[in-house]
């Protein structure tokens, strides 16, 4: 049982985290969900049932049935195949801008750790102002100026999270920096480039996972929020939290509406933070139970 | 402290300037103007109303203009409402939205420091996992979903709550409150777990329960200490949090505040009353990180040398 | 390490619960809900729509200012809430001439303002000139454009008032000259933008032509209707009190009123039904369904004077054939929209004119005739929609208005075999695309101020600023402006419009679809509520009383 500060050798590590995590059973069963989410939402357009724009306007909205397993719209549009698609636009925006988030911030902190001193300062100064911008505000003014453009919204949302990221990744990179296998390393005349890139990095992962593991429920809500404000996704195409949305409007009449997309929604948040949880715990000796 | 305080009040103008010239040309950068409306109106009209809101002058012209009226104190007119400045309507609707960030913030720490408390006593058995699933549910349910099923819940099942509206019914805080609220207490209630399990995991703390030291002075006296710590530098960023994210709950709750005419503002390109809006929470951000920064130094001597680099 | 002790604390956490509990219990009993204190205090809570903009008649536009303004101010005529006939205001009585140029009113003697000024025919000159300051940016100028020379001088053609057609003969004589006959000027005076305001109050706050002082707030605001303002806190409520000053007060049966401004059609119904509110802006399209389900007799749906309708940019390039854009207007199941997803009572419309508009019925040249439409547009080069590029449809973010362009989308489809997109746009950026000629097809609606078929015909002149659509008649110009006004009798205004109507529709540069209904719960305690097609409610007739009747 080791339970020493620095990694002396990598597999081990992650061979123990391991161990740890399967014994964590929320953190298994998070990810075994998060896992069959993705897979039915990747394959929707296999699966589905019916089209997702397909409309029967004179059946409008019905309770589940066995023509529409879990009801259809006010439009007659069948909701699992609605919700199926919407899991492939929510968990795309979530995993895309965590991606957006995670390429800047990593850099960003990686960089101004590995370099020290002025730079560092300089560059975390940045990252400090960023912080305190009201970055909700900011959001709905991008929003609102450049429209329903997909790809911004991913851009627009991963720009708001990289900060933590960046600060994280500094944090660890400072540390590991100072390890006496970095030192040697460095004495050996390895260039800078590859030290950080495989040296440092592989050995910073274990936050940046967990972060990043949680980063992704933040987003797939803040892009709920702006679906709220009808700002997020736009019709035709549908989120999971621009269902909500529209079922939340009409949830006395027609329940289901917002039932299983919220069910959707809350178990995948759930899913991911007790994944990242667990990760957590699994990657950091120090909350081990005694 | 003194030093650090200072600096970080001197960083503040520069992130303040940043917040207004980046506002400023986003909202120009949109597309429609404030006063674009069903029923077209006549050219001269729209003349005379850029005139009357110098919207006709050049950009940068407008940009140092509202700088300098900046500096002595005043905000502009809005151009939605004809007859009233922008800092009489954030004065107006300012305090709701502290009422309701400050009681949503109590909901909060309540349910997180109560569910971290007990998580931590007895970490990764039932007692751990329960509180902090049911602590969870606010971070996974966005509060417009959590919102209106309380509402329909307590406000139209039940009967016992009111549904909308701010200081109009007894009792019509408790649920905007709530709503906001419980997205906070699971990072409260995990961030209490978490560090009281740092020192309860220490070795002077297995020496006092070995002295037959009671348990509950063991948590309260030494573990919550630790538990504190974090959640008291975490209090800054959620205060602003909820004051900016708090437009979704206004707007569900038909609550008067400010984060509802932000909103309404972005839609009716409102200038001014963006530009007033954002430099206000930039403001108000600032002032709190600062705060709670400097509170977390206070009770924790090592952070003074550590940087302020763990997560959330 | 378990931790012995877990049983203590347990019993604290129960004991606290324990408190909560018996806290919180005694004070279950529900206060009394704002309708009931409100039948008791005659005070009426209504759902109001949006925050208002401006309360100063002569800047405001938008249903919910008009609301709040018809409870403070009064103009020198006004409707009888059912037929919509023209009644004395505060002008007493009056006299036409025979070539319907001059109005002459007679005022009230009593008429007063709320703070004991009396109130006079110079006020209404004033007032008047007040109004058609171009640097106020009043956007219903065209209101009085019916006034001789009105229109000339607001252009700055003509540069002295006193050559408009206004007058005050004495302190309680007015006399208004017009340029035509103009059989709904009468009309006219019912709307806020010709009512009086108080010279002294409007000059204490600025000048007279400022645009957006501080006259029309709480504590400073002078008015001269059944009611005066008590009460403005933006984003919260409006209240407005009694005024002893009115004329008429003692028929004046309520003794506040207060306006909610709630924007969420959710929201306000869900207070409607916790008794928070006598009355809503409207009602959520969902729940409709449900009131009818149950013949709530709180739902209340009429006719509003209104259209939806779609714009056609005639300068696109495939939609430059009136063959064309006919083919697309014949294609559209207004039966089917209105019943099936609509489901608001709307009324299919088949002309731009709302049908009985005070009597006009437009000429009914269109239905839905798919086979003609397909054959109109074999004719115009697409044989079964072959080679017709792919059409936008413009839209501000709504999910209604979706609704119908969804259902519109599908049906050209399904007939024509053209394929349509669906763009929405946030309403400041649709507006700006609209006016900017940056769309192909847009959804549009359009309310009437007045009732006559003229307010609905003279948007579509050449270069109209709500035209929009780039279609241009001079046939058209010639009968809308030149022709009707000169007409003395309605009959014979009626036939010309009906002509003008037609080219209309022949070139068919916008598509009716329906004409709006007006969807609002109406608590049974509040009496004498009669519905119009303009939703103008008559403050000075309503009370509240629990009796059923």
């Amino acid at each position: 049982m080791s339970e020493i500060d620095y990694p002396e050798e990598n597999f081990s590590l992650w061979k123990d985290a391991w161990t740890r995590l399967s014994n964590n059973k929320l953190a298994l069963l998070g990810l075994v969900t998060l896992v069959f989410f993705c897979i039915i939402a990747f394959l929707a357009p296999w699966i589905a049932p019916y089209g997702y724009e397909e409309q029967n306007l004179i059946l409008g909205a019905s309770p589940p049935s066995y023509q529409h397993l879990l009801g259809t719209d006010v439009f007659g549009r069948d909701m699992l195949t609605r919700i199926m698609y919407g899991g492939r636009v929510s968990l795309l925006v979530g995993f895309i801008a965590t991606s957006v988030a995670l390429v800047i911030g990593v850099s960003w902190g990686a960089v101004a750790g590995y370099a020290g001193g002025n730079l560092d300062a300089f560059m975390m100064r940045l990252v400090d102002i960023l912080y305190a911008l009201p970055f909700m505000i900011f959001i709905i003014l991008l929003m609102v100026v450049f429209g329903k453009n997909l790809l911004l919204l991913f851009f627009a949302i991963g720009a708001v999270e990289w900060l933590t990221m960046a600060r994280i990744v500094r944090g660890q990179v400072m540390t590991l920096k100072k390890q006496e296998f970095i030192e040697a390393a460095h004495s050996m005349g390895l260039p800078k480039q590859i030290i950080i890139v495989r040296h440092i990095v592989p050995n910073a992962i274990g936050p940046i996972i967990v972060y990043a593991t949680l980063t992704v429920p933040n987003v797939m809500l803040l892009e709920a929020f702006l679906s709220f404000l009808g700002l997020g996704i736009q019709p035709p195409e549908s989120s999971w939290g621009l269902l909500i949305n529209y079922g939340v409007e009409t949830m006395e009449e027609y329940p289901w509406l917002l039932i299983f997309p919220g069910l959707a929604l809350t178990i995948t948040l759930f899913a991911l933070n007790f994944l990242g949880d667990g990760l957590r715990d699994a990657l950091d000796p120090k909350t081990s139970k005694d | 402290m003194i030093r650090f305080a200072a600096v970080r009040l001197l960083q503040a103008i520069p992130v303040l300037f940043g917040v207004i010239t980046i506002t400023f040309i986003l909202i120009h950068s949109a597309p429609g103007g404030p006063f674009s409306a069903d029923k077209a109106v006549p050219p001269e009209v729209l003349m005379a109303l850029e005139e009357k809101y110098d919207l006709n002058l050049p950009l940068w012209q407008q940009y140092f203009g509202y700088l300098e009226d900046l500096i002595s104190g005043d905000f502009g007119p809005s151009f939605k409402y004809p007859g009233r400045n922008v800092s009489e309507l954030i004065a107006s609707a300012f305090p709701t939205t502290a009422e309701l960030a400050l009681y949503s913030m109590i909901v909060a720490i309540v349910i997180g420091l109560f569910a971290g408390v007990v998580a931590a006593m007895r970490p990764n058995s039932v007692q751990d996992y329960a509180p902090m699933s049911l602590a969870m549910i606010g971070i996974c349910m966005p509060s417009f979903l959590l919102g209106p099923l309380l509402v329909l819940i307590f406000g139209i099942y039940l009967e016992w709550l009111p549904i909308s509206g701010w200081n109009s019914l007894p009792g019509d805080k408790i649920l905007p409150a709530i709503t906001l609220g419980t997205g906070y207490a699971a990072y409260i209630a995990r961030l209490t777990r978490g560090g009281m399990l740092d020192i309860l995991s220490q070795d002077y703390i297995r020496t006092a329960r070995a002295k037959g030291l009671s348990e509950i002075v063991i948590v309260c006296k030494h573990g919550l200490r630790g538990g504190l710590i974090p959640v008291v530098a975490f209090l800054g960023p959620a205060f602003a949090g909820m004051l900016g994210g708090s437009f979704v709950v206004e707007t569900i709750f038909n609550i008067p505040g400010l984060g509802r005419f932000y909103v309404q503002a972005a839609f009716n390109r409102d200038y001014t009353m963006i530009l007033g809006t954002t430099i206000f929470f930039a403001a108000l951000i600032v002032s709190f990180n600062l705060i709670s920064d400097i509170l977390a130094m206070w009770m924790n001597p090592k952070l003074r040398q550590k940087d302020l680099g763990d997560e959330k | 390490m378990p931790i012995k002790t877990n049983s203590k604390i347990y019993r604290l956490f129960f004991l606290i619960l324990h408190g909560i509990y018996l806290c919180v219990l005694p004070g279950c009993e529900t206060p009394p809900t704002n309708v009931e204190l409100g039948n008791k205090t005659g005070v009426l809570h209504w759902g109001n729509g949006t925050e208002p903009q401006s309360l100063d008649p002569h800047i405001a536009t938008g249903v919910p200012e008009h609301h709040v303004i018809s409870a403070l101010m009064e103009g020198l005529v006004l409707k009888d809430s059912q037929t919509l006939e023209p009644t004395s205001g505060i002008a007493e009585r009056w006299d036409i001439s025979e070539d319907q140029l001059v109005y002459t009113f007679h005022l009230r003697s009593n008429a007063k303002w709320s703070n004991g000024d009396t109130l006079n025919a110079h006020d209404f000159v004033w007032s008047w000139w007040r109004a058609l300051q171009p640097r106020l940016g009043n956007l219903y100028a065209y209101m009085y454009f019916p006034i001789k020379n009105a229109r000339a001088y607001y252009n700055g053609d003509v540069n002295d008032f006193k050559e408009v057609g206004v007058k005050a003969v004495d302190d309680l004589t007015l006399q208004v000259m017009l340029e035509n006959p103009t059989p709904y000027f009468l009309q006219l005076l019912d709307h806020y933008s010709t009512f009086p305001v108080h010279q002294e109050t409007v000059e204490k706050f600025g000048s007279a032509d400022e645009r957006g002082t501080r006259w029309t707030y709480e504590g400073n605001m002078v008015s001269n209707g059944p009611f005066k303002l008590k009460k403005w806190a933006i984003n919260q409520e409006i209240v407005v009190e009694k005024n002893p000053q009115y004329y008429d007060e003692k028929n004046v049966k309520l003794n506040e009123i207060v306006y909610y401004p709630i924007e969420n059609g959710i929201t306000e119904e869900r207070m409607f039904r916790a008794g928070q509110l006598h009355y809503t802006n409207d009602v959520p399209i969902d729940k409709v369904e449900t009131y009818r389900a149950t013949n709530d007799p709180a739902l209340r749906i009429h006719p509003y004077l209104g259209t939806y309708y779609y714009r056609i940019n005639t300068r696109v390039p495939h939609l430059k054939d009136r063959r064309v854009r006919r083919a697309l207007a014949l294609t559209i199941d207004r039966e089917s929209l209105t019943k099936n997803i609509l489901k608001g009572g709307q009324i299919p419309a088949y002309a731009m004119t709302p049908p009985d508009t005070k009597g006009y019925f437009p000429p009914n040249k269109l239905e839905f005739n798919p086979l003609e439409a397909k054959r109109l547009m074999t004719l115009a080069g697409y044989p079964d929609g072959k080679n017709f590029p792919e059409t936008e449809i413009l839209y501000n973010t709504n999910e209604g208005h979706r609704k119908v362009a969804v259902a519109i989308q599908q049906m050209w489809k399904i007939h024509l075999n053209i394929d349509v997109r669906l763009t929405n746009q946030e309403w400041k950026v649709y507006l700006d695309s609209e006016s900017n000629g940056d769309y192909e097809i847009s959804r549009a609606g359009w309310i009437g101020d007045y009732v006559d078929p003229n307010n609905f015909l003279d948007m579509f002149i050449c270069g109209g600023g709500n035209n929009r659509t780039g279609w241009c008649s001079k046939e058209y110009d010639k009968l809308i402006l030149q022709e009707a006004p000169r007409k003395e009798s309605d009959q014979n205004r009626f036939a010309i419009f009906r002509e003008a109507e037609e080219i209309l529709i022949d070139e068919m540069p916008v598509i009716p679809i329906y004409t709006y209904t007006s969807k609002n719960l109406v608590h049974s305690s509040l009496k004498n509520f009669n519905p119009n097609i303009l939703n103008q409610a008559s403050y000075k007739d309503l009370f509240l009383s629990d009796d059923i009747d």
